[in-house]
């Protein structure tokens, strides 16, 4: 490898020894391709004519506070998961790559992973626990729109950790002709660097419209994190900057019990998924199944910057239960008119708080998706 | 001298025959009983899985066994209990741990109790050579020997960093993949030649080892030693004869000429 690959104490590279030199390939890849000019014009075209980038940043004009919103809602796909999916997208076509292959939980990271498919011609095998194809049939039926074949898989809880392992294990004997499209700044490196540096879109143009619409930085940036890609994509550009960084995690049902996703809170160190990193786990190192209201968040680890962030003490990071996500997605159609996704309702509750606390000051919050997908059951929870 | 080594001595050319079960599976006493079979059926060398909620490196029949393992309620300790126990009844049968890193991490002086219980070698599925520097230092003051994994398309370099690190034998995947039978493997001598001349640990085959063809196939191709995992369990999960299945394969490690 040439980049260390760590953050702090976090990172790494656990994966069998098989996998290595195609993450070594990866590596070599994504650090020719930000070398190269002709790569960056392509996707910065897709991501501008295709994706429809820069996103609005938009100031509530009725919620209270003084909070501002980074629209990744916006983006073609729905949410900021479009702006990695067409890096890794591109870089799997230089590096000779035929197939994708994708882990998804929801279905978001799976339709994003079927659209790069369908626009860049690969062939597209999405993994997904059979619980959440159960759940999420309407996201199944979009990625096979698309053309995208989609696996349930029926191993350990069939949920998103499950369809992750399967996703490795089809990779550890599919590599020369095949691209892991990992769907978060998670995994083994170079994922995190990788991930982190095609989102960093999010946070470089939020920071220039800051400057350009207050005239200055905020005090705040508040992001969701469940893996934690729209949370660092979001974080990279004002981490030497004088704000405060705030990640929040799914508490579920409450982080006290077991039905949440609070790797950061109340997980400990520990290797998955190829990643030294917080981890939900038992005491004897056997991983925790999660929950969370949004499937996106609902993941026992966390990508290894966060932990990184945390032990640093750079960022800090807060839970946000169910009914708190929720009734910050209903206060944000009913005030600014914008259906969120579940998962960023758990940045807006938070910065919610912070804006009872100090009226006064700007928090920019990571808008990252869109809440189609949650109205059928936003329906039912608010009913 | 170390098991393995007096063992390797002891076959004098002739081949291994690892045997592969997970600890636990289905609960501890049918465990017990499964390892001494395996000796029974003339297996060299034990090799043992810890259970671990997901196991990346594995197809569904090691999943399903350690599943099942972890559903009985199968403890880190039990394992190593386990293998106190068979050390008490077999002296000389090389142990080897094979687990993943979370498993291990979990537990403040895993190696240092894994080699008080009796166990020879510890194999981490999920630290390729790259990470493994910590583990084999911890390895090494705890006295348990560290087992790397090579495959054909491992290079040189991390050959030569696998024949530095390891110890006890070095564990030669025949294909790309998963642990399991469903897809064969391929027992070429190039990667053996190539960890020959990086001077590392005996050469045994794992993956895809489910019949005799495929143990003489792996020692033609100039392994020391064969693993078979999957078609074990597989058996042993169906209630089949596992030292009768073992014997069988066993029957083909001896050295061809002077057997005819």
């Amino acid at each position: 490898m040439r980049l260390n690959g760590r953050f702090g104490r976090f990172g790494g590279c656990y994966v069998p020894e098989i996998l290595v030199p195609a993450l070594e390939q990866l590596e070599a890849a994504f650090l020719d391709a930000q070398d190269d000019p002709s790569f960056s014009a392509e996707l910065n075209d897709l991501l501008a004519n295709y994706a429809g980038r820069p996103t609005p940043l938009t100031r509530c004009r009725n919620l209270p506070g003084n909070i501002y919103l980074k629209r990744e809602d916006l983006l073609h796909g729905g949410a900021h998961k479009t702006n990695q999916v067409l890096g890794q997208g591109l870089l799997a076509k230089r590096m000779g790559k035929t197939r994708l292959i994708a882990e998804t939980g929801a279905g978001q990271h799976g339709v994003a992973t079927a659209i790069v498919g369908a626009l860049l011609g690969f062939e597209t095998l999405i993994y997904m626990g059979a619980k959440d194809v159960e759940r999420q049939k309407l996201n199944v039926f979009r990625m096979e729109l698309m053309g995208a074949r989609m696996i349930p898989v029926e191993s350990g809880g069939r949920t998103l950790k499950d369809a992750i392992n399967e996703a490795l294990r089809d990779w550890s004997a599919s590599f020369p002709t095949t691209h892991y499209l990992l769907g978060t700044a998670a995994g083994p490196h170079p994922f995190p660097t990788m991930v982190r540096e095609f989102q960093r879109v999010i946070g470089r143009e939020a920071r220039a419209q800051m400057l350009e619409q207050l005239g200055r930085l905020p005090d705040a940036v508040v992001a969701c994190v469940g893996g934690g890609s729209n949370s660092i994509g979001l974080f990279a550009d004002f981490i030497d900057d004088p704000v405060r960084l705030i990640g929040v995690e799914p508490a579920g049902k409450g982080i006290d019990g077991k039905e949440h996703g609070a790797t950061l809170l109340r997980g400990r160190p520990g290797i998955l998924h190829g990643a030294e990193t917080y981890v939900l786990q038992d005491d004897e190192g056997q991983i925790n199944e999660t929950w969370s209201v949004s499937a996106g968040l609902d993941y026992p680890a966390v990508g290894p910057q966060h932990a990184h962030l945390k032990e640093s003490g750079r960022a800090e990071y807060v839970g946000c239960a169910d009914d708190e996500a929720l009734a910050a997605f209903k206060a944000l159609a009913e005030n600014e008119g914008i259906l969120c996704a579940f998962e960023s309702a758990h940045a807006l509750a938070h910065a919610l708080d912070l804006a009872e606390d100090d009226p006064e000051s700007a928090i920019l919050v990571g808008l990252s998706g869109r809440g189609d997908k949650d109205v059928a059951q936003a329906q039912a929870l608010l009913a | 001298m170390s098991r393995y080594s007096a063992m390797f001595d002891r076959l004098n050319g002739t081949g291994a025959f690892g045997a592969f079960l997970m600890l636990g599976d289905p609960d501890v006493e049918t465990s017990a009983k499964l390892l001494d079979s395996a000796v029974e059926g003339g297996a060299d060398m034990i090799e043992v899985g810890i259970p671990f909620s997901d196991p990346v490196a594995d197809g569904p029949v090691i999943q399903a066994a350690a599943q099942r393992a972890l559903s009985a309620g199968v403890r880190v300790q039990d394992c190593f209990d386990l293998i106190a126990a068979f050390r008490t009844r077999h002296h000389d049968v090389p142990v080897g741990i094979l687990t993943y890193a979370n498993i291990v991490v979990a537990r403040p002086g895993f190696m240092r109790d894994a080699a008080e219980a009796g166990a020879d070698s510890l194999l981490i599925a999920d630290v390729p050579a790259l990470e493994a520097g910590p583990f084999v230092r911890e390895m090494d003051q705890a006295g348990i020997e560290p087992v790397l994994i090579a495959a054909a398309n491992t290079p040189g370099p991390t050959l030569e960093r696998i024949a530095k690190l390891s110890k006890a034998y070095t564990y030669c995947v025949s294909r790309a993949g998963i642990t399991g039978t469903h897809a064969g493997g391929r027992f070429e001598s190039g990667l053996i030649d190539r960890l020959r001349a990086a001077g590392a640990p005996p050469p045994v085959f794992g993956f895809g080892i489910s019949a005799p063809d495929h143990v003489r196939a792996a020692l033609t191709a100039g392994a020391r030693g064969v693993i078979c995992g999957s078609a074990i369990v597989d058996l042993a999960q169906r209630g089949g004869d596992v030292a009768a299945f073992v014997r069988s394969l066993k029957a083909s490690t001896g050295n061809e000429s002077s057997a005819q």
